[in-house]
């Protein structure tokens, strides 16, 4: 939160203050727009209303007890934020959870990637004015919320994936609930392009607008479907596996034109490509498995365990007063959250608690880009360009 | 894959060392991630190399974050995570910088990413950049005082 010592003086330009209250900024974003009539000349924007300090606080927790605390991130993408965190940690552990439990995994960050593309197409389609696409993007949004809380019992701050494993065993007639969602989805998607992909307006707002070269957006370290749409094929999902990842088969869909209607066309087509990977990982899902890796003194023994060995109940009593303590040294794990390269970096130094826990959240490193994005085009434009760089104040302040 | 990336991490690091033998103060190799500890003073210089030379091409910069090790000295670790989308690799360089004279090289002139990067380790670690146009708090607001995530900062209470 700075003030900005912009081009006042000029005589033409005048400065205009976006933010942090504008519903459009998809939180509490603020942007300073210098205008030259309705052009962006420049444009500064300001963050950290929403800064917590969770690296901080994570300081002083045990290894599992920050797994909450990456929830309240990226609040679109709990789940995603848990895995990263959870990989991260199982490095420093040197710990591979069971392929049943990395299975289980993909399954709900896939949906979660579609829940979490479903929000942004809902408001951004909103910011462009058209106000009944949001309606039937929650109403999706809402059958995998459902999922999620039969899951975890929560709806949104799941915490459903730890480490080692997820928390739970999947519950009763999960599987049909969700094969009836992946039935339905796709022919929902094709819903919401027949309602925009060909739509004048849509297109009219979007085409060309938030241009930016993919040398350029490599240069500013924009990952995810901003990238994607500008041709570049980088995921982490391909190019860096983690949790199996390697053993689906799905596409990385890719544009060229690096506007915001390519963004639009990456993010709705990598909606049917999760829904093909959360079919594959139903299959892949046994009935009956392990979901936590077998590490006493690190994962929690399991209840019927307490009740008969000493071991075990002693194990509960340790891990839940002092917690386990990963060996000296550093970690870094990234996962392709649907908004980019999510990134989480663990240090320990051989104590319980962690000595430093840093998040890359790719909302934050992405909207470095929104200046040069903005540059000379009309405030509406600017509204399209924060909308389709889809970012979550959470995670940008932390 | 560990076994993989452990392969190419020598060969990054020998490349590296023909370029200049002092590059490289030490490698570290754990779990797979492979850690390039480079003097301070060459921490530009290595960057630049990785980032233009056609074998190694580290095209993207990821993430700058830093580990304070207070009370040890030198206390403050940079770590730059490097990636190479045409070739795959993702890399660590390191450098370390005291608390008498908390400042580094900035990487802006490389990988104009780093901006807003180095601000936020600026913002809440205290440590200046040289040669970044625009080094201001970012997350905080402009009249706070201190440096948060410095290990001597309190969670609670009163400074």
């Amino acid at each position: 939160m700075t003030t900005v010592e912009t081009a006042i003086g000029t005589a033409k330009t005048m400065v205009l203050n976006m933010g942090p209250q504008h519903p459009s900024t998809h939180g509490v974003l603020r942007v300073l727009l210098e205008l030259d009539g309705e052009n962006v000349v420049s444009s500064v924007p300001d963050i950290g209303y929403l800064h917590t300090g969770i690296e901080k606080s994570c300081e002083d927790k045990t290894y599992s007890q920050v797994i909450t605390l990456t929830d309240r991130m990226d609040y679109l993408n709990p789940l995603g934020n848990n895995l990263v965190y959870c990989l991260a940690v199982e490095k420093l552990l040197g710990l591979e959870p069971p392929k049943r439990a990395q299975y289980i995994r993909v399954m709900m960050v896939e949906l979660q990637r579609i829940s979490s593309h479903l929000v942004w197409l809902g408001t951004h389609a909103i910011d462009m004015g058209a106000m009944s696409v949001m309606l039937y993007c929650f109403r999706e949004r809402e059958e995998i919320l459902k999922i999620f809380e039969r899951f975890a019992g929560q709806r949104m701050m799941t915490s459903y994936i730890r480490i080692g494993g997820v928390a739970l065993q999947p519950p009763a007639g999960w599987r049909e609930m969700v094969k009836k969602f992946v039935d339905m989805m796709p022919a929902r998607i094709d819903e919401y392009e027949a309602l925009l992909t060909e739509n004048r307006i849509w297109q009219g707002r979007l085409k060309g607008v938030g241009y930016l070269p993919a040398e350029q957006l490599i240069a500013l370290s924009t990952t995810g479907p901003g990238l994607r749409a500008a041709g570049v094929n980088y995921d982490n999902r391909k190019m860096f596996p983690y949790s199996s990842y390697e053993e689906f088969d799905f596409d990385v869909p890719l544009r060229t034109e690096s506007d915001c209607y390519a963004r639009y066309l990456v993010r709705v087509a990598e909606m049917r490509e999760s829904v093909k990977i959360v079919r594959q990982a139903m299959d892949k899902i046994t009935e009956e498995g392990a979901i936590k890796a077998e590490a006493p003194g690190i994962i929690p023994p399991e209840r019927e365990k307490m009740k008969t060995e000493m071991e075990a109940l002693i194990y509960h009593f340790k891990i839940f007063t002092e917690g386990f303590s990963p060996p000296p040294g550093e970690a870094f794990a990234a996962v392709e959250s649907p908004r980019g390269e999510l990134g989480c970096f663990v240090a320990s130094d051989g104590s319980p608690k962690p000595l430093r826990v840093h998040f890359r959240g790719p909302s934050f490193v992405n909207l470095q880009a929104l200046p040069f994005m903005v540059q000379g085009q009309l405030i509406a434009d600017v509204v399209a360009s924060i909308g389709t760089i889809d970012i979550v104040l959470g995670e940008v302040d932390r | 894959m560990s076994e993989l990336s452990n392969a190419n991490a020598k060969v990054v690091s020998e490349r590296i060392r023909t370029w200049n033998v002092n590059a490289v103060a030490e490698l570290i190799e754990y779990h797979g991630e492979v850690t390039i500890v480079v003097p301070k003073a060459l921490l530009r210089a290595t960057a630049i190399y990785c980032k233009e030379n056609p074998d190694l091409n580290f095209n993207l910069l990821s993430d700058i974050t830093c580990v304070d090790r207070f009370p040890i000295e030198p206390r403050f670790e940079l770590n730059y995570q490097l990636v190479s989308i045409p070739r795959r690799e993702r890399i660590r360089l390191r450098t370390k910088v005291t608390a008498e004279t908390p400042v580094a090289d900035s990487l802006m002139p490389v990988w104009p990413g780093a901006n807003w990067l180095e601000r936020e380790v600026f913002d809440l670690f205290g440590i200046r950049f040289e040669g970044h146009t625009d080094l201001r708090r970012i997350l905080l607001p402009e009249e706070f005082v201190g440096a948060p995530l410095r290990r001597d900062f309190p969670t609670e209470g009163q400074r």
